[in-house]
Parts: C-alpha cells; sequence; structure tokens
C-alpha cells in the first residue's frame, strides 16, 4: 500500500510501543493482536530501527499481511492486517 | 505371507512419520546455563520473542543461572552449614547477577543498569513476569539445585515452575523446531 493510502486507512488498534526496546514492540504487537478480529487493522508506533525489520517478518510467519509503513518524526507508523 | 509383511512395513512407516511430525512442532527449547546478568538477558529476551512467534517456549534452568531464578525475600531455614555458604556467596536473585564483561567490582553492572533503564530495556525482573504472562515455562535442574544447596521454595513464584531432570530437557528438545545453550 503506498504511504497516501495507509495515511487514510482506519486503524481497529493503535498500539503505542514508542520507546520501549526490543524485545517491547514485538511483545505489544502480539498482545494486541489477540484483541482485535480477523482481518481488523493494527497500526503500532515504534521509535525503534529495528522494528521496521521485525514486524514484517513477524507477519510473514503469523500470516498476517503487512500493509506498510508511514514514517513520522520520530518514530514509524506500522500497519497489520490481522489474518 | 506377502500380505503380514507390507502390514509390518506400514506400521513401521508409521512410526517413522510420526517421528518426523513430533521433530518439527513449533517449539524452542532452551538450557540457560550461565548466571551472567547480560547472557540471562539475551535468553529471556529470545524466549519472549519465541513467544511472540506463537512458539511453545520451555528454559531449563541449570547451574549457576539458577541464581537468577531466587527469591530475593525468602528464606529457607534448616540448611547444612555449606548449602548456607553457597548460599551467601551467590546472587540472591535476577536483580543481583553481574556482567560477564565489564563489572569492574560491580560498578560496570549498575553503570549498565542505568542505561538500560534509560533506554527503557526491561530489567530481569520485569522480564521474567513479562515470560510468566506468556506461558513461557521453566524448569530447574534438580540436580545443579542441590549442588548448591538451594531448595524450591527459595525460588520466586513463576506459574508452573518445575523441578527436574536432564530427560525432561531431552524430550523438549527433541521435538522442538530450536534448541539454544546460553
Amino acid at each position: 500500500m503506498s504511504t497516501e493510502e495507509l495515511k487514510d486507512l482506519k486503524s481497529n488498534k493503535i498500539v503505542d510501543a514508542r520507546g520501549t526496546a526490543c524485545p517491547g514492540p514485538l511483545l505489544a504487537a502480539k498482545k494486541a493482536i489477540g484483541e482485535i478480529a480477523s482481518s481488523e487493522i493494527m497500526e503500532i508506533y515504534s521509535s525503534e530501527e529495528g522494528t521496521k525489520n521485525d514486524i514484517p517478518k513477524w507477519c510473514q510467519k503469523m500470516n498476517h499481511e503487512f500493509l506498510g509503513i508511514v514514517e513520522e518524526d520520530s518514530y514509524s507508523r506500522l500497519f497489520v492486517k490481522k489474518a | 505371507m506377502m500380505g503380514t509383511e507390507f502390514e509390518q512395513q506400514i506400521v513401521e512407516l508409521r512410526k517413522q512419520v510420526t517421528q518426523l511430525k513430533e521433530g518439527t512442532k513449533d517449539q524452542l527449547s532452551m538450557v540457560v546455563f550461565s548466571g551472567d546478568m547480560d547472557k540471562v538477558l539475551a535468553a529471556l529476551i529470545i524466549a519472549t520473542g519465541a513467544a511472540a512467534y506463537d512458539m511453545k517456549v520451555k528454559l531449563f534452568f541449570t547451574f549457576w543461572a539458577i541464581s537468577a531464578l531466587r527469591d530475593r525475600d525468602k528464606i529457607v531455614k534448616g540448611k547444612k552449614l555449606i548449602e548456607k555458604m553457597f548460599g551467601m556467596m551467590l546472587p540472591k536473585g535476577a536483580s543481583r547477577l553481574k556482567l560477564s564483561k565489564m563489572n569492574m567490582g560491580g560498578m560496570g553492572t549498575s553503570m549498565i543498569k542505568g542505561i538500560m533503564k534509560k533506554n527503557k530495556v526491561a530489567s530481569l525482573d520485569e522480564m521474567l513476569k513479562t515470560a510468566g504472562e506468556l506461558g513461557i515455562e521453566i524448569n530447574i535442574c534438580e540436580m545443579s539445585m542441590n549442588l548448591m544447596g538451594f531448595r524450591k521454595e527459595e525460588m520466586i513464584d513463576y506459574p508452573g515452575l518445575t523441578v527436574c531432570g536432564v530427560a525432561t530437557f531431552l524430550s523438549d528438545a527433541q521435538e522442538s523446531k530450536i534448541q539454544l545453550f546460553i
């Protein structure tokens, strides 16, 4: 998905993991994905560079769809569609 | 005659297929041997990460790592002199573990703890709590626990904490996709 499309996307859940270090964002994502239904969208905020590599890999393994990343000033927003 | 031979082959094949299936369980087995703060932290980061991957995680704490599971506030009475000595010399709990390098009489360890806090890296105590919430299994090697004069009663209140032997680790490791030794 393009950045513009992602920006217009309405997330069902926002996980703010900014400031936490590995494995904080991953654990936060794992917890929150259990709280949304299939095909719903979760958005993860992370200020960690590594999360941008970790979350797509996690999605691949868990069969969730990784939609993309929107970069903000001091953090990234990662979009995941639950399988 | 041919019929029974064929049946035997089927039985044999079934056995092998079952073994293959068991060998590919989505499970991580880890021996946590080191009692160094940095190494136990690495072990717990990998373990909780694997749990986020929905893997079943089984940790086997042995030798120096058992110190990390001691409860700072629990006192066990009726220990022998040598057991008491070991208990005094070994770190009492995860928060008392030292760095494997650059400890510098404890200075390095407290410095890194300060940096960890600043970088919002979870402490060992916090990681153990998270591990429990994620359903990570912790097994303690009975033999080394006894060698060091530790008792199960002085260990932290961890859900399902079990004392076991090498056979438990082997049967867990055998059916795990990932096996690690830290």
